[in-house]
């Protein structure tokens, strides 16, 4: 079981509808957020290039937040899901400073926060917050060791990139492109 | 009546405050986040939903209110059988929470008063507040007639006090949705094909192979199944043409973007005209069969090539050509889409007009991929007396725009300025559910009809700037906290929606049925209001359809199969069209006859002066018209606007991304507050840009308060549409000032 998000930017209009479902779904403070919308304007007018994306926490296979942390709060689940175990950690923000996505935020509780995948759903056989709100359905969710998930069958048939590559975190979650 | 009577209250003022009961919301997972234990305890948890339909923009989509054991609110998801939504909410929808847990809502009614010479607002009992209002009304009504007390409605409460209003004899009634709106397609549209458009739009675009918006940002007005139609239509390869002089989200996701000049899309849709006329890629079987007026049409059209509409439009002909063929090609699964808020230029019907022609030179209405027949259900109407017949109302106000077919709100509010050729003097205004101050242009005018006004009643949730203009203020809950109407809808195949109260009315708010029930009652109208609780019409009119309020709770939704035949066209015999001629006009006679061009034409409208520049403006996909910028989940995602600007007008204003900046129009006016600059290249260089509704006055929307500019204050210049009455607004111009021009003046 690995779990992974495919985003189809060619479809996400930037609505923001991801971020409001995920504060209302896990009680993200008013001012913080899991996941954020970012465009990216190429090209001068009229030859212009627009990409908005949906982003959140990669979840990443090789995880530098999950490396860093003195205490062992953040910890990575067979299922590939990066968590937090909210009353181990001391708010050092060392996690924070080490993820190249900056996907994580001080909660004002004194913890560190970030996406879940919204592991208390996926118990319950729902699908993250984000994914099951998304107006433009551009929003994919699965099991990349399952070949036939409709999320391996994306990544196999479409041109796809992950963030900061670079980085050699190795993501779980894929931007179609 | 002391002329400074009506000076805008701030409503901060006198014995509010204090009072402001924020409920924190509990974290869901207890303090500490993840610990399995939780996430377990946590899986355990249930909710009990409850139905409703979304009232934070007008799609009215359906939904089920999440409240968990202790009676919190704790999320909003859509509701999977409703076609407006299919189960996904947009932001606004699910940022509705927001709008119920605003701490800065309207807590209690307020009458004004003057204390120290100091005109304020003061705590009133809902029984204060309507015996003034019932008094107030009574005496107005027994002067002048009950037509000249005049409502401004929007959304679900204003059907409460609309029923109101006619009980007690007046048809004064008007609201933005029309004349600041989408009134123009549906003349437009009504006058070809003898239907409206309606809302939600008919467009099949989940069939379709060539979408074509004209100005129309889907993507970024977030009118929910559309939105998520026309992702469907991405995947299934659908092409999309966007005409649109700023790179909109939708034209991000196009084939073909034109960058249009503004103001020049007639002329663009006529040279598509002559291009499918010449080269005789129009649907000829559909027009012979379906249509009159081809020959006048093709004459007309004969001289408007793609070389004479490039000199106006800036679009070069083999693009003009280009993408004719590629509607032809997709013809009849092509739309020509109507678009919403379509009041631009003046000329907005003949605009619409125009969509129309295409559509019916492409084949499309009727037809799959193009637009269906809607079809809804008639919701029962509770029983009461007839409405006694007013002498005029709206349509009297109006009869100088011969094909209004709703009220025009700045008509019946240029009633309330006295003046010896008025003959329907507006006396007294009741406002409910929107800010008209954001809502309509021309603030001279309204101030000024308002000053003369005798008596001014506001409904709403929240403290927006209108309300500061009223003699009362009434707190409405929201629509997580009442009983509404009955959501017949128009679609594919007609359904309806019920809205139950997930929650009592938080501070000391009512809803809109209960407030015109009150109202009526007090005025001796009662026998209109035969019910205690508004549920029991419910339950009346869904015992009536075949279901029951039992029912609908449980399912929220129910969808009923079609009656009237197919959502497309029959072609295997006649068909009637509800025009005069029984068929599509495309030259219309109904227009000729009243003295208007009988086919479209194009008109060149003003352009900005040298070192002034086009205001355009258009929506966000987290907000909606003015009413949700204090909102905090949507606040949260976007708070204020920005100023967006080309990096050639930048370069030479010497401009950066953040910088403040105010904004001074073409007749001197100049915002309030400023606003943040945005360089980008998704603009034109002859124009600039911003998202509507924000610039807010009232310093009680804590959030909102003078963050950005409220576009609708530079709207001076009104183009009126002399057939139905809009107001065209894209006739503005704005220089941007880098210095405070209200450095030494207190706002």
């Amino acid at each position: 079981m690995r779990y992974a998000m495919v985003i189809d930017t060619l479809k996400c209009v930037g609505c923001s509808d991801c971020v409001v479902a995920c504060q209302t779904e896990n009680d993200v403070p008013i001012g913080y957020c899991r996941d954020w919308i970012t465009e990216t304007v190429n090209g001068a007018y009229p030859n212009i290039e627009l990409e908005l994306k949906s982003e959140r926490c990669n979840h990443c296979e090789n995880a530098p937040c999950v490396r860093c942390c003195p205490t062992g709060a953040s910890h990575q689940l067979v299922n590939g899901i990066v968590l937090v175990t909210g009353d181990e950690c001391i708010g050092c923000g060392a996690c924070i400073e080490s993820c190249p996505y900056d996907a994580r935020y001080q909660h004002p509780d004194g913890y560190v926060d970030k996406c879940t995948f919204c592991h208390h759903r996926l118990e319950k056989g729902q699908l993250p917050a984000c994914v099951s709100v998304c107006p433009t359905k551009c929003m994919y969710f699965g099991d990349l060791d399952n070949p036939n998930s409709e999320v391996s069958e994306l990544l196999k048939n479409r041109k796809h990139k992950t963030l900061a590559p670079e980085a050699g975190t190795k993501p779980n979650v894929y931007y179609l492109i | 009546m002391t002329t400074s009577r009506r000076k805008f209250i701030k409503i901060s003022a006198l014995g509010l405050g204090g009072v402001a009961a924020t409920t924190t919301a509990l974290n869901m997972f207890g303090a500490s986040s993840y610990i399995d234990e939780l996430v377990k305890e946590n899986v355990a948890k249930t909710f009990k939903r409850t139905a409703t339909y979304c009232e934070v923009c007008f799609w009215k989509c359906a939904a089920w209110t999440y409240t968990d054991e202790e009676g919190a609110v704790k999320k909003i998801i859509g509701n999977e059988n409703d076609p407006h939504c299919y189960g996904r909410l947009c932001p606004r929808g699910t940022g509705g929470v927001g709008m119920y847990n605003d701490e800065d809502r309207l807590k209690t009614p307020l009458i004004r008063t003057t204390v120290n010479g100091e005109q304020t607002f003061r705590e009133a009992s809902w029984d204060e507040a309507l015996d003034l209002i019932a008094a107030k009304f009574k005496g107005i009504k027994e002067e002048f007639g009950a037509e000249s007390l005049a409502l401004i409605k929007h959304g679900a409460p204003g059907k409460h006090l609309e029923h109101l209003y006619q009980a007690f004899g007046s048809d004064t009634i008007a609201e933005p949705a029309y004349a600041q709106c989408r009134g123009p397609r549906e003349t437009g549209f009504n006058l070809t094909f003898g239907s409206w458009i309606g809302s939600p739009e008919p467009t099949d675009i989940r069939d379709t192979k060539c979408l074509v918006l004209i100005g129309s940002h889907i993507g970024e007005n977030m009118h929910n199944s559309q939105v998520q139609e026309m992702s469907d239509a991405i995947d299934n390869g659908a092409t999309i043409i966007t005409v649109d002089p700023r790179f909109s989200t939708a034209a991000s996701k196009s084939k073909y973007w034109l960058a249009i000049k503004p103001a020049t899309d007639i002329a663009l849709m006529l040279s598509w005209m002559n291009v499918l006329i010449n080269e005789n890629i129009y649907d000829k079987e559909y027009i012979e069969k379906y249509a009159t007026g081809f020959n006048e049409l093709k004459d007309h059209v004969s001289t408007f090539t793609p070389e004479w509409a490039y000199g106006i439009t800036g679009i070069k002909p083999e693009e003009i050509r280009k993408t004719a063929r590629e509607m032809a090609d997709a013809s009849p699964a092509v739309i020509i889409h109507p678009g919403r808020h379509v009041v631009w230029y003046g000329d907005d019907s003949q605009r619409a007009r125009a969509m129309a022609i295409l559509n019916a030179l492409l084949g499309s209405w009727g037809r799959r991929g193009g637009f269906y027949f809607k079809e809804s259900i008639k919701v029962p109407e509770f029983p009461a007396p007839e409405y006694p017949h007013p002498k005029w109302g709206w349509k009297e106000i109006g009869a100088k725009y011969p094909l209004a077919q709703m009220g025009i709100t700045t008509e019946v509010i240029k009633c309330a300025i006295p003046s010896e050729d008025n003959k329907y003097p507006v006396k007294a205004l009741m406002v409910a559910g929107t800010n008209i101050t954001k809502s309509i242009p021309n603030k001279k005018l309204l101030e000024e009809a308002i000053e003369a006004l005798d008596f001014m009643v506001v409904i709403d949730t929240m403290p927006m700037d209108v309300t500061g203009y009223a003699d009362v203020v009434l707190p409405e809950c929201t629509y997580l906290e009442r009983y509404d109407e009955i959501r017949s809808a128009t679609n594919r195949e007609p359904s309806i929606a019920i809205r139950i109260p997930a929650v009592a009315p938080k501070y000391d708010s009512k809803p809109s049925w209960w407030i015109a029930k009150e109202i009526g009652e007090r005025m001796g109208v009662g026998e209109y209001f035969n019910y205690t609780d508004y549920k029991e019409v419910i339950e009346w009119q869904l015992g009536q359809m075949g279901t029951s309020l039992e029912e609908m709770e449980k399912i929220g939704v129910k969808n009923f199969p079609r009656k009237s035949g197919s959502m497309y066209l029959n072609e295997t015999g006649p068909h009637e069209f509800p025009t005069h001629s029984g068929k599509i006009e495309l030259y219309s006679n109904e227009l000729k006859n009243l003295g208007f061009d009988p086919l479209p034409n194009y008109t060149k409208h003003p352009e900005p002066q040298q070192g002034f520049y086009r205001l355009n403006y258009g929506r966000a996909p987290m907000h909606t018209f003015s009413r949700t910028a204090n909102n905090p989940n949507l606040n949260d995602l976007k708070s204020e606007n920005n100023l967006w600007v080309n990096p050639k007008v930048s370069r030479i204003l010497g401009l950066k991304t953040g910088q403040e900046v105010w904004l001074k129009n073409q007749d001197d006016i100049i915002s309030t507050f400023s606003i943040k600059v945005r360089v980008t290249e998704r603009v034109r260089w002859d124009s600039v840009y911003m998202v509507h509704g924000f610039g807010h006055q009232e310093k009680k929307l804590s959030r909102a308060y003078g963050k950005g500019i409220n576009d609708t204050e530079l709207i001076s210049s009104v183009a009126i549409d002399p057939i139905m009455g809009g107001t065209g607004m894209r006739g503005n111009f704005v220089t941007i000032l880098t210095e405070n021009p209200h450095k030494n003046t207190e706002i």
